[in-house]
């Protein structure tokens, strides 16, 4: 197995199938078998959430899990988890296909299990009600200690490969160094550094800001610095989410199009341009906050615009190799290569998956334009807009990106038929409809003032109540006939993949990806090809980004606040009773408005 | 390194795109300059009062708590200025007058300010749009402008 690696051409990857090492097969089979099965869980609160929004249910609680429950297990799941999860395994695939080496076996293990137990952790506190504070737990809202140690493991744990593989990756460059590093590999390296650099900062605000404070042992926190601390971590989040998608883009889709990909420096740029300014645009996230002058709030602004040049440059790049593929094929005319896809083709189940993504995306980019934009901002921040955007985007070409690799990686490396093929090439177009559904009217609703993360079926969506609002009825009526929709393609993937599961093999298992060849396949350009400049120069606008934003969330609040749980206004009582702790309420507040 | 022809002009429409997109934002941040304000803690903002500084000018001192707004009810004369100034006396809630763009988040030890003119009369809610602990969905305030037979 090992000796098939270094090829005697040394312009040229030898790119065969590989056997997996049958303990790397296991972990991989679980990595993408666990949050697969947690998704389950993932999905129906999901589906919970829009009827209760439609006003359908006028509950807090169905069939014992809370409304903000549920929305924690829904964004924790799937946005954390599976999305972690997935990176990992797509991530030790890619490096072992590419630079025919395998990780270490104790790393990877180390890794595993740090994944799972910290997702085991966090999986109790939610479910068991403690940890009611939604993935972005801002404080001094307060969750149970073990959610906030759950997540770090989980996180920490993710970045073990990331070492492994800069070893095989230094290891292949010393025996190649005239070869361009695949884009593949340079992909998930970018990828896991802009994670690792990024969850530093989750790191520290979980461990040493948070935790001392979640367990009495600090009375007080400072809530700014907190949500800087999170922003820092929780845009990166969005790349990482987006990453592994763009690599799965550039790489297979030309070829799984029947053409090749238009230009291979193209996405080395993109890489980069992400690596150095993926991180540094966090406090877009809190353009409405206080303790932020807005002059930081107009660098950041423009910070992130910058962002959407290497997203330019894809949406062309992958436009002009899939038009290529079409007009391989006969098509005429400026768009006729559209007509010429291989949309519903079972042996190529894959292209259906990210060529529905990618169509997701373009209105997840246009919406995130809005976002990005200080003085818009200003008009949906925080409303129902904003989970219309990012549905587009993370339930768009990450999630579709997901769950097609998944099927894929585990289909061909286990040597199994496809259970239902028909149907697995539907999933994805029966989603996207769902999601324009869905998105459109969280949208609408969002620029009507619908907000986000509310229960409205309590209050505003139920007629008997002072509050209700009869405008949003349309609105959250289209988000649910839409959610329900993706709910039934969601568990449809379910039952294909799980029932791929159970098959019995009918080949030898490969470790194989429909690699696309290069259209123009430019030289090797050392700078393109190195990680240190571009690490220097994330550094260096990580700097100038962030110092500033970092002095005014330290130096523009007052008091730190104590901690609160989710059900009542009163602080929880720290042993070291300080001055900050009383805030002059003594008894739970109603909530009438006089 | 030669550049493909098609890539060159991409490029330069993204570059001419994204210029665009800032050149607007800063022409509408010199417009209307409506962003929240970062005001440095200061414990007079802490407790809830409207005052109102001259015929056209008005200060609301708006406190959030688990679950309401102090105050409850804004009365202001059509055509005022309204500076709000707004901070938490618990867990982090959002102030949202979706009509009027008007979107802060309040937090604990912060002060947060934006002022808008109200130029026509009506009811506008203040919605709590920051998740905030079981009672968030029960949370809003109005301002009332000239015409309190609207309610
Ligand atoms: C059956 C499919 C799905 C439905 C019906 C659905 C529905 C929803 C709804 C209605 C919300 C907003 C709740 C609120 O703001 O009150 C939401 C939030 C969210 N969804 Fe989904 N979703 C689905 C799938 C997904 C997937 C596949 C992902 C990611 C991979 C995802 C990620 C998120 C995230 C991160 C949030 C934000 C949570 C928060 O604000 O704390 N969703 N979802
Ligand atoms: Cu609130
Ligand atoms: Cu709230």
């Amino acid at each position: 197995m090992m000796t098939e690696n270094t090829n005697a051409n040394q312009n040229a990857l030898s790119l065969g199938d590989w056997q997996l090492s049958p303990w790397l097969k296991r972990i991989i089979y679980w990595e993408l078998g666990i949050p697969l099965a947690l998704l389950s869980i993932g999905i129906y609160h999901g589906l919970m959430q829009v009827i209760y929004r439609a006003g359908v249910l006028h509950q807090s609680a169905f069939a014992g899990l809370d409304y903000y429950q549920g929305l924690t297990l829904h964004g924790v799941i799937n946005a954390i988890v599976l999305t972690t999860f997935f990176a990992v395994a797509f991530g030790h695939a890619t490096i072992t296909f590419y630079l025919k080496r395998e990780p270490t076996k104790t790393l990877t293990l180390l890794s595993f299990w740090f994944m799972v137990i910290g997702t085991l952790m966090a999986a109790w506190a939610m479910l068991s009600g403690k940890a009611s504070v939604l993935y972005t737990f801002y404080p001094p809202l307060k969750g149970h200690p073990l959610f906030y140690l759950g997540t770090a493991l989980l996180i920490v744990g993710s970045w073990f490969p990331l070492f492994d593989w800069s070893r095989l990756y230094r290891q292949w460059k010393r025996e190649n160094p005239e070869t361009k590093t695949p884009l593949a590999v340079l992909g998930t390296l970018v990828n896991f550094i802009i994670w690792f650099v990024c969850t530093l900062a989750v790191a520290y605000e979980v461990l040493v800001v948070i935790l001392p404070w979640a367990l009495g042992y600090k009375p007080t926190v400072n809530v700014t610095l907190a949500r800087t601390l999170f922003w820092f971590f929780g845009h990166a989040l969005v790349y990482f989410w987006l990453l592994p998608a763009y690599v799965m883009y550039y790489n297979f889709l030309p070829k799984l199009a029947g053409g090749k990909l238009y230009s291979d420096m193209a996405g080395r740029i993109a890489a980069f341009l992400f690596l150095i300014y993926s991180v540094p645009v966090g406090v877009h996230h809190q353009f409405s906050d206080p303790s932020i002058t807005k002059g930081i709030k107009l660098f950041q602004s423009i910070l992130t615009f910058g962002v959407t040049i290497p997203s330019f440059i894809t949406a062309f790049t992958i436009a002009a190799s899939l038009e290529y593929a079409g007009r391989k094929r006969g098509a005429k005319g400026l768009l006729g290569f559209f007509t010429k896809l291989p949309y519903l083709d079972t042996d190529r189940y894959l292209f259906a998956y990210l060529i529905c993504g990618l169509f997701l995306f373009i209105f997840g980019g246009l919406t995130g334009i809005v976002n990005a934009s200080s003085e818009l901002n200003n008009t949906i921040h925080n409303s129902a807009w904003i989970p219309g955007h990012f549905h587009m985007t993370v339930a768009g070409p990450v999630f579709l990106g997901i769950i097609g690799m998944s099927l894929y990686l585990y289909q061909t490396t286990s040597g199994k038929k496809l259970f239902m093929s028909k149907v697995a090439v539907i999933i994805p177009y029966l989603w996207v409809i769902g999601i324009l559904i869905f998105s459109t009217g969280l949208s609408w609703g969002g620029l009507i003032g619908e907000p986000r993360r509310t229960n409205l079926g309590l209050t505003y969506l139920n007629p008997k109540s002072e509050l209700f609002t009869p405008e949003w009825v349309p609105t959250t009526m289209l988000g649910l006939l839409g959610g329900i929709i993706m709910f039934i393609a969601g568990i449809m993937f379910l039952v294909v993949f799980f029932g791929t599961m159970l098959k019995k093999r009918s080949a030898e298992g490969m470790l194989t990806f429909p690699v696309s060849e290069a259209l123009h396949d430019e030289k090797r350009i050392p700078l393109f090809d190195k990680f240190k400049p571009w690490l220097a120069a994330m550094a260096v606008i990580l700097v100038i980004a962030y110092v500033p934003a970092f002095v005014d969330a330290t130096k523009n609040p007052g008091p730190g606040a104590p901690r609160f749980t989710p059900d009542n206004p009163v602080p929880v009582q720290t042993e070291q009773p300080s001055a900050t702790t009383t805030t002059g309420l003594t008894k739970p507040l109603s909530f009438n408005k006089n | 390194m030669q550049i493909d022809r098609f890539e060159k002009r991409v490029l330069m429409i993204s570059g001419a795109l994204v210029a665009v997109f800032i050149f607007s934002m800063l022409y509408a941040r010199s417009k209307y300059n409506d962003l929240p304000a970062c005001i440095p803690f200061n414990k007079t903002y802490t407790e809830p009062k409207v005052t109102k500084l001259d015929d056209k000018t008005y200060q609301v001192f708006a406190v959030a708590q688990m679950w309401q707004f102090q105050p409850a009810q804004i009365y202001i004369p059509v055509g005022s200025d309204v500076d709000f100034y707004l901070t938490s006396k618990d867990v982090v809630h959002g102030f949202f007058i979706s009509e009027k763009n008007v979107n802060m988040m309040a937090v604990y030890g912060n002060i947060n300010k934006q002022t808008v003119k109200f130029d026509k009369p009506g009811v506008y809610k203040i919605t709590c749009h920051e998740y905030c602990g079981t009672g968030h969905q029960n949370m809003q305030a109005e301002v009332i402008v000239n015409d309190p037979a609207a309610r």
